[in-house]
């Protein structure tokens, strides 16, 4: 049964030291906000799951909350590398990091397993690929009905999901429209579920089949308006690309990275403080 | 710019357009096979569907994602699906026709690395990893490639085969239990190489205009083997040129000069 309350009890409630941590997107409905608030909330020890590691990954990891991270393509979209993350594999700062490295149609069935109840994924993957050397939870299975090879992977089951969506009704169902991404199934394959949405609204102007989270398939829902920063919410904000190139130079840097950190996520309330701090308007404001 | 009136990138992007086929469906990754995908739609191939692995199915944008999952994308797209159903309903099941890869390095089987350089324990450099390509290498009808030649692209031994190529060459690839033909053409900003039907090294077969075997050798890792009569690449024309440089200019515009790739 979803409760709508803060971010903060949202976050505090849900996101324990040592967990499995999903905040998933595809590069469309990032979780930043929330992301923001486990840093604020200095949780330690998380295993960080996500199919496309971006900047908000690139931010934990460079506090040193995780000790790993399980995915399968980590980058700045359309920029380039994660200074933070390169950091922490290449050199092992501020921590080691672990790395579980899969592909995305694997990650995505994973997923599926996790939601489906079942114990592992199976899919015609990594043919000739070294990956599977370096990762022992790439196994193989054979067809019981025609023999043929294929992959076995581990399901997902992380012990809290954390998605971005754009409405809630006040019942907490969630509607999520545009790229949806792997969102639904890492809810339905975590313990728990915190989704944070632009707004809350009387009720859904969707069609029937549209993509919904039932109320009580989602532990919390928050309203955090550009909760989504700077990646992009459809139907209320474009990605913003300046900060997303931005966020090179700012990374690149070990000291500069800290204070940028220090200044505007420690030392900033919530996530409207955030956004003031960097100069952006109030979200969700009549423009 | 050359005397020629294009840079190498364009006659790349360009050569590697005219290879799409109206009609087929095509797996886009991101970055310089985007630009090329969407140059075949907006020439000659109205009717090519370009699939993105966000989910997007029959994108038709106006200007080039910075993005794999950006919104022009959905919004233009015939349908939108998740992530899941994406890899497996259309490419698993063999609904591709063609594979679009970019690569930060390749070998002389084509095989792909995009994981790391150096050991994979205690790498030089990390790259991004695999994301789709592993299995988009192996189950698309054909695989094409495409990015810039140089002896830091085309090594002669890779640190590490994130999605398959010709493996070891000869029939390694069909014995490998992979589905497509794997890579058939591979287009770069020197020219186009091609597997040997035998034994699946690359072969140069076709040189950009103005570019010769020894640069073509002399920016590749192992001892490449050149056609003994190359062709030369049919220049761009310049209607395929006015597309190619309307379409950068309006991604530049819509993302706030996005550095155009090709």
């Amino acid at each position: 049964m979803a409760a709508i309350m803060s971010l903060r009890e949202a976050i505090a409630e849900n996101v324990r030291d040592g967990d499995v941590v999903a905040m998933e997107g595809f590069t469309h409905l990032i979780p930043f906000a929330a992301g923001h608030e486990v840093i604020r909330q200095g949780r330690r020890n998380l295993t960080l799951v996500r199919m496309t590691p971006d900047i908000i990954y690139d931010q934990m990891i460079g506090m040193g909350l995780a000790n790993r991270l399980v995915f399968s393509w980590g980058g700045n979209p359309g920029v380039g590398s994660l200074h933070r993350f390169r950091d922490a594999v290449e050199n092992g700062y501020p921590a080691p990091l672990a790395v579980e490295e899969h592909s995305h149609a694997d990650m995505a069935a994973r997923y599926q397993a996790g939601a489906s109840g079942l114990p592992f994924a199976v899919l015609r993957g990594y043919v000739g690929s070294d990956l599977p050397k370096w990762n022992d939870r790439i196994r193989t299975v054979s067809c019981p009905f025609t023999g043929e090879v294929l992959a076995a992977t581990p399901a997902i089951n992380p012990d809290v999901a954390v998605i971005h969506a754009q409405q809630a009704d006040k019942r907490g169902n969630v509607l999520i429209w545009g790229i949806v991404g792997i969102q639904k199934e890492a809810v339905l394959a975590a313990r728990r579920a915190v989704v944070t949405v632009e707004e809350v609204v009387e009720r859904f102007d969707a069609t029937p089949n549209a993509c919904i989270l039932p109320h009580w398939a989602v532990s919390a829902v928050a309203v955090v308006p550009g909760g989504a920063h700077p990646s992009y919410t459809h139907g209320y904000y474009d990605r913003d690309n300046a900060f997303c190139k931005a966020w090179d130079g700012i990374s690149r840097d070990r000291r500069k990275f800290a204070d940028w950190m220090e200044k505007h996520v420690l030392g900033t309330r919530d996530f409207a403080g955030f956004r003031r701090s960097i100069g952006l308007a109030e979200a969700g404001a009549a423009s | 710019m050359s005397e020629s009136g294009y840079t190498l990138n364009e006659i790349m992007t360009v050569a590697a357009a005219r290879l799409l086929r109206n009609g087929q469906v095509c797996f886009v990754g991101i970055g310089l096979p985007s630009a090329v995908a969407n140059l075949a739609r907006l020439s000659h191939a109205p009717e090519l569907v370009l699939i993105y692995e966000s989910g997007t199915i029959g994108a038709k944008p106006d200007v080039l994602p910075l993005s794999i999952g950006d919104g022009e994308l959905a919004e233009t797209a015939d349908a939108v699906v998740a992530v899941p159903e994406i890899f497996r309903y259309w490419l698993q099941a063999g609904r591709v026709d063609i594979g679009f890869l970019g690569a930060a390095q390749i070998d002389r089987h084509a095989n792909i690395n995009t994981t790391v350089i150096g050991p994979y324990d205690r790498p030089k450099t990390r790259l991004p990893g695999a994301g789709g390509a592993p299995e988009i290498a192996a189950a698309a009808g054909e695989v094409f490639i495409i990015l810039r030649q140089s002896k830091r692209t085309f090594v002669d031994q890779l640190d590490f085969i994130t999605s398959a190529g010709h493996l070891t060459g000869g029939d390694s690839r069909a014995r490998s239990g992979a589905r497509g033909r794997g890579p058939q053409v591979i287009v770069t900003d020197l020219g186009i190489l091609r597997p040997d039907p035998e034994s699946k090294e690359l072969v140069m077969t076709s040189l950009h205009p103005g570019v010769t075997a020894d640069q073509a050798r002399a920016a590749t890792g192992w001892k490449l083997r050149v056609a003994d009569r190359p062709e030369v690449t049919e220049p761009p024309r310049p209607e395929e040129l006015e597309l190619l440089r309307a379409l950068h200019a309006r991604t530049a515009r819509a993302h706030g000069a996005a550095p155009a790739e090709g």
